[in-house]
């Protein structure tokens, strides 16, 4: 096919210069700052930002949970380059574990299963990489859409997972209510105090849906903690070193099989977590949540985002899950501007709409080299923006600072 | 486990899954074909089959065929319907071509993205026919369509009688015209196909944009030109599997490309995807293989047979039961 024939395009100083060019304690107060904004975000209940007609709460629970799959999604997508289109079957083993063991089969708690859920979609993940993966590229993904199909159809099937209605009475997670905290109501257009509509911390009930959240934003922050370790270390540049040629790494000494079943073993962990937080909030779980459709959201997410960069596949979660629901106005039409969203945004952003780092220098490279091959006038200028990014001496330090921007 | 009612309607089982794999090989060859060329998975190919069962029925509707419409003239009628409904296709498919997959192959664009577009372009093509009855509002129209728009979201079934008569017997099966009409039309369609893409230029073409797209360009092969016939080519057999599927289950929905999409992919990716002969192949197999589990298991498990034969064909053949070969001579 035609050679990468992109756009030269320039770029302005973006979030992650400025970012990199604070001091460091500069840089954890401002992501501490921002993570106390999201924790923060359903007691303030901005308008516009939350969605009429529903509870943001549970809105922001969902994108939570989203941002959650999208992290452990990137990285089997994103870093081992494995397309996984049955990536719901392990939300679905998560789920299920919780289900089962706290409902169905057995009265555990929720905490108590938690770890059960996460040890059986590993497993289960080994389970599926160990045959599948000396398949390559799209027949992969067809194998891994087979395996969520099967997931569900078993969930479906079998009495004893419950069958086509499901499992219902869930354990919610332990509450230790400690105090309470008012949301602001805007409906005069100033923000006021709300003494009546308060969420207690950490009371997992039914109807107040921010403790949840809270829960599950503690999980992304922890999750995108150790991607970020993971992804420095040596795990992460062989999971790279596979994406980008398997045969090479194979060749340089990466034990590329093991590398990719690690990779599908730590996605299916934080799918179990995910699925986890799904069944502990909702309560009951049945086969219809878990389609390939979800699947297929999943891979939107990370794709939209930006695969390989943790800021963009949340980012994507954020699109995917978030925009939906602002526009329930257009309830029957949603669906549709999806799909179109999804084509435009293929064709003006195919790199995400946050690119990892390596693929933006890749990118001004070959730019640089283009403008090299094409005019002498161009060398000058362009030669020199490229440096910027992509001298070798520079290098190492870029890699440690990467993950912050 | 019910193995002696499947030793004991062994043959209608088989017969049946022939029908059905035949469906499958129809439609598989659009995707195969499509992924030959170019190295991605049209997902969008589905709601190009949907947009074909639609194009039948309505295509039924216009020219007044009912339940009352026998012999010559349901045959007319029906012949009639396989050709608008292989014109709707095969121009959904090119204008799926040329709006969710030109601009991105224009810009080099990573495959998975390509994936992504076909995804979001296969939610608009869906959604557009499960909105027909909203939009024709929008428009002041619906009284006009109503019988075309009403009840969008609902199944829409075939206006004609599709009761099927038994020919001659099999080992004590009864085999249906319709049986008959269904896999002959298939191979014959598959065979026209398969020759076509041997022994005519535009084939030559595909076959070298296949192999190898750069070289093939600079010996003068029109690459954008070979993409779009295939897209067609893709199109036309899907509307034409549209009408047979149409005549086999008799009706459809907005999201009635899906299963049978995903059970098309399945036997492409059976047979080896890229590879014609594999795509007739692998569908026949899978349609056998599916309706002999749901004999065996209970019909339930019939997805679970389709994805199961598929997973164990590939760890054996991780390339599929025939080979990745478009570019090959003998595709």
């Amino acid at each position: 096919m035609s050679t990468n024939a992109v756009r030269p395009r320039r770029r302005r100083i973006g979030l992650r210069e400025r970012m990199r060019a604070m001091p460091r304690w500069g840089q954890i107060l401002l992501l501490v700052a921002l993570a106390l904004f999201c924790y923060l975000l359903p007691l303030l209940n901005p308008p516009f930002i939350s969605p009429p007609g529903t509870d943001f709460s549970g809105v922001l629970f969902t994108v939570a949970v989203y941002a959650l799959i999208a992290l452990g999604l990137n990285i089997v997508v994103g870093y081992a380059g494995l397309l996984d289109l049955g990536y719901v079957g392990f939300y679905a083993i998560g789920a299920y574990t919780v289900g089962i063991l706290t409902s169905e089969h057995a009265t555990w708690t929720w905490l108590a299963s938690l770890p059960a859920a996460i040890i059986i979609t590993m497993v289960s993940g080994v389970l599926l990489g160990w045959p599948t993966l000396r398949v390559r590229g799209d027949y992969l993904a067809i194998v891994t859409l087979g395996f969520g199909e099967i997931v569900r159809l078993n969930l479906i099937n079998q009495e004893w997972l419950g069958g086509a209605p499901g499992i219902s009475g869930i354990a919610r997670p332990p509450s230790i209510p400690l105090f309470e905290l008012p949301h602001l109501d805007w409906s005069t257009g100033v923000p006021l105090v709300d003494l009546d509509n308060t969420s207690t911390f950490l009371v997992f009930g039914v109807l107040d849906i921010t403790p949840y959240y809270w829960l599950a934003l503690t999980f992304v922050i922890l999750i995108m903690l150790a991607d970020r370790r993971v992804k420095n270390s040596r795990v992460g540049r062989a999971w790279e070193a596979t994406r980008e040629d398997e045969d090479a790494a194979e060749l340089m000494g990466v034990p590329t099989f093991r590398f990719k079943l690690l990779a599908f073993a730590l996605g299916a962990f934080v799918g179990g977590i995910a699925g986890a937080l799904f069944a502990g909030r909702q309560g009951f779980i049945n086969p219809e949540t878990f389609t390939l459709l979800l699947s297929i959201l999943f891979i939107s997410a990370v794709v939209v985002g930006g695969q390989g960069n943790r800021w963009g596949v949340l980012l994507g979660a954020i699109v995917v899950a978030y925009l939906p629901e602002r526009f329930r106005g257009f309830e029957q039409w949603r669906v549709l501007v999806f799909g179109i969203a999804l084509v435009v945004l293929a064709t003006y952003r195919p790199q995400g709409l946050l690119p990892p780092r390596r693929t933006v220098r890749a990118q001004k490279m070959e730019e640089a080299i283009e403008a090299l091959e094409t005019s002498d006038a161009a060398v000058a200028g362009d030669g020199a923006d490229a440096s910027d990014g992509t001298d070798a001496g520079v290098a190492p330090r870029e890699e440690k600072g990467e993950d912050r921007g | 486990m019910q193995l002696q009612y499947v030793l004991d309607n062994f043959t209608s089982l088989f017969i049946g899954g022939l029908v059905f794999g035949s469906l499958y090989a129809l439609v598989a060859l659009g995707y195969t074909m499509v992924y030959g060329v170019l190295q991605l998975i049209n997902f969008a190919h589905s709601e190009v089959f949907m947009f074909g069962t639609f194009a039948t029925v309505w295509a039924l509707y216009l020219i007044g065929a009912d339940a009352e419409t026998t012999g010559l003239a349901l045959v007319g009628s029906l012949a009639f319907a396989m050709v608008v409904a292989m014109i709707t296709s095969g121009g959904v498919a090119l204008l799926l071509e040329r709006v969710a997959y030109r601009p991105l192959l224009k810009r080099g664009a990573p495959r998975l993205v390509a994936l992504i577009s076909a995804i979001g372009a296969s939610f608009v093509l869906a959604e557009i026919m499960g909105l027909r009855g909203p939009i024709m509002a929008a428009l002041g129209l619906d009284d006009e369509f109503d019988r075309y728009v009403a009840r969008s979201r609902e199944n829409v079934g075939m206006p004609v009688d599709r009761t099927p008569t038994v020919q001659f017997e099999i080992l004590g099966h009864g085999v249906t015209n319709r049986d008959i009409i269904i896999v002959a039309s298939a191979v014959v369609m598959m065979v026209l196909v398969d020759q076509f893409v041997r022994r005519t230029r535009i084939g030559r073409g595909i076959r070298a944009v296949a192999q190898d797209p750069e070289t093939s360009s600079l010996m003068g092969v029109n690459s954008t030109r070979v993409i779009q016939v295939t897209f067609l080519i893709g199109g036309l057999l899907a509307g034409a599997a549209a009408t047979l599927y149409m005549l086999q289950v008799g009706i459809t929905r907005y999201n009635a490309g899906f299963l049978l999409g995903v059970k098309a992919f399945t036997a492409a990716v059976l047979g080896g995807i890229g590879n014609l002969r594999g795509a007739l192949f692998g569908g026949l197999v899978l349609g056998v293989a599916e309706n002999l589990g749901a004999g065996l298991f209970g019909s339930e498990w019939r997805e679970v047979v389709a994805f199961a034969v598929l997973v164990l064909v590939l760890l054996f053949r991780p390339t599929g039961l025939l080979g990745e070969s478009l570019g090959k001579a003998r595709a």
